[in-house]
């Protein structure tokens, strides 16, 4: 049961993009918001029409365009979780998850496997932002669905919610045997939860890969907009201190960490946030940020509000910085000039530090 | 009192509801969540009779249903009697007259149904007739109510229409709003006075229900 897509239209937004999801896979697409990502989940759903594209979903065609097929979105055996969580507000919650075609005994059980067993009749409003959630998930899941859409369903809880909703989904994964689609502009939530990364930009696929190599591929990352900005270093472990930090070996010179277990010679590898990285033309003395590391600019973006994206070669690596443009003119930073980047320790947090498998 | 006026009028302000009630669902469903070429001009016809004087739009139906015109013709060819002066063509301008009356407020309750929950509705199986019954009307109600309540106020205090397309016959096309001038005209204070304070009173019991389902519906909604 592979979810296959193809799409491309001119309107609202120009799309060119096609990927594959095989069953049980969970794929994030991710991008800058009005990249196309949440316009792609509504032409998998049947909630919008591109010019061109065809979706099928094991045997069956939901849409193709060239062939005039166009299958309403009420008879797509989907499941459709909405980032406003979209519930029924006049039913309980028993009543929501049977509205999507389930007999009671299946509602119960699908509610007690989010942990919601007890609060079947509350009303949407008579719950938190998170059960409402929870809710929005059963009710996707009741009719055993071909494909699964969560079209950015955590960005309306808060952090703490959020991190137990990713614990949720990650246990709920046994039960998820078909193609699940994951919009997100949360490259953390990606991190977490999608087995496959599509990058998409202005409409078109920028990568599409397995998550650890995109979290780590910088090229991917620039496409994710500024605020998700950030490379990655790859370092080895050259031992641990007695202060709590670990000291690395990295093209860029020693790098010191918080705590990164491992034993001395393991490869690593560190997300630096760009706007975590500070940058000096001559080498520092004197400063609390322990990572000072030396790079050639090889690029100087702008971008559309006061900031300006510095990408750095380190030794054959790259590390982005993200400044205000008046440092780069009061800096008078130039493409090919050598500068040194400095970042905070505590910055990289652990979460930030990825293993390379032997 | 003329309790067959007031019969009648009950009558007519009936059945215009049970007409209104399909139309202001689809209708106002429709232009709710529907943007289309010319939506601009559908409701400005719709909201036409609101500001239209009751005595021109009369004027125009009378013409439109006389005997001389297409649809006159026709309702006399196939029901034997003319449009105007009768029961029948009282309902129809009746209907024409209140569709602002019953469209708007319906399609302001289906406009306060998310497009996120509608969508929904698709998602989870629902065929578009299901998903009206299950999850819009049950969501849009209180709009449509107020809309056909409004529209059986109106329809019973309606004047100028009814003098220039009914007449003022007894029985088949003198309404209350109608006999009431008669009696004044006939110096009946007492009996103007009987039926004014009949039609004050239901006004008022209108505007209470009409206010109590505006709360409920925001209540519903927040």
């Amino acid at each position: 049961m592979t979810l296959e897509v193809a799409v491309s239209s001119g309107a609202p937004i120009p799309l060119d993009v096609a990927f594959q999801v095989e069953a049980g896979e969970l794929l994030a697409l991710v991008g800058p918001s009005g990249a196309g990502k949440s316009t792609l989940l509504r032409a998998i759903a049947g909630l919008w029409q591109p010019d061109q594209g065809r979706v099928a979903v094991g045997g069956e065609t939901w849409l193709d365009t060239a062939r005039g097929t166009r299958l309403p979105t009420h008879r797509r055996r989907l499941g459709v979780v909405f980032q406003s969580y979209a519930l029924f507000p006049q039913m309980t919650a028993l009543a929501n998850v049977m509205a999507a075609g389930a007999d009671e005994t299946r509602a119960r059980a699908v509610l007690e496997l989010v942990h919601l067993g007890g609060l079947e009749a509350r009303r949407p409003a008579e719950l938190s932002g998170g059960q409402q959630q929870r809710v929005a998930v059963a009710r996707a899941l009741a009719r055993d669905p071909a494909v699964l859409l969560l079209d950015e369903p955590f960005s309306a809880v808060d952090r703490g919610t959020r991190e137990g909703l990713y614990a949720e989904v990650e246990r709920l994964r046994a039960h998820l045997n078909m193609p699940v689609v994951l919009v997100t502009h949360d490259m953390e939530e990606a991190r977490r939860l999608a087995d496959r990364i599509v990058v998409i930009d202005r409409g078109q696929v920028l990568r599409d890969g397995p998550t650890e190599d995109i979290l780590f591929d910088p090229r991917a990352l620039r496409g994710m907009g500024l605020r998700e900005a950030g490379a990655t270093l790859t370092a080895r472990i050259d031992g641990q201190e007695g202060d709590g930090l670990t000291r690395l070996r990295s093209a860029g010179g020693p790098l010191w960490l918080p705590r990164i277990s491992g034993t001395p010679g393991d490869l690593v590898r560190v997300r630096i946030m760009a706007h975590d990285v500070m940058l000096a033309r001559r080498r520092p003395e004197a400063i609390s940020a322990l990572n000072v590391i030396p790079g050639v600019i090889e690029s100087l973006l702008p971008g559309d509000g006061p900031g300006a994206l510095v990408t750095l070669t380190v030794g054959d690596e790259v590390l982005l910085a993200r400044i205000t443009q008046r440092s780069v003119q009061a800096m008078g930073l130039a493409v090919g000039q050598s500068c040194f980047a400095l970042v905070k320790s505590m910055a990289v947090a652990r979460h930030q530090v990825g293993r390379e498998d032997p | 009192m003329d309790w067959p006026a007031l019969w009648l009028s009950l009558h007519l302000a009936g059945w215009t509801v049970v007409l209104l009630l399909p139309v202001a669902v689809f209708l106002g469903r429709f232009m709710a969540f529907h943007r289309f070429a010319g939506k601009g001009v559908v409701e400005a016809l719709v909201i036409l009779p609101l500001v239209l004087p009751p005595t021109v739009l009369g004027f125009y139906l009378l013409v439109a249903f006389g005997a001389e015109s297409p649809v006159g013709q026709l309702w006399q060819g196939a029901f034997g009697g003319p449009l105007v002066f009768s029961f029948e063509g009282l309902v129809a301008a009746s209907v024409l007259f209140n569709l602002p009356f019953a469209v708007q407020p319906a399609q302001r309750g289906f406009e306060a149904v998310p497009r996120e929950v509608r969508e929904a509705a698709a998602c989870c199986g629902m065929a578009p007739l299901t998903a009206l019954w299950r999850v819009e009307l049950p969501l849009a109600w209180p709009g449509v109510l107020t809309g056909m309540v409004l529209t059986f106020a109106h329809v019973l205090g309606e004047f100028g229409i009814v003098l220039m397309v009914g007449g003022a016959i007894p029985g088949e096309t003198r309404t209350v709003a109608i006999s009431i001038y008669d009696r004044v005209q006939a110096f009946d204070m007492a009996g103007a006075a009987q039926m004014s304070a009949v039609l004050l009173a239901i006004s008022l019991v209108t505007i209470a229900v009409t206010f109590r389902l505006s709360a409920r519906a925001g209540r519903r909604l927040s």
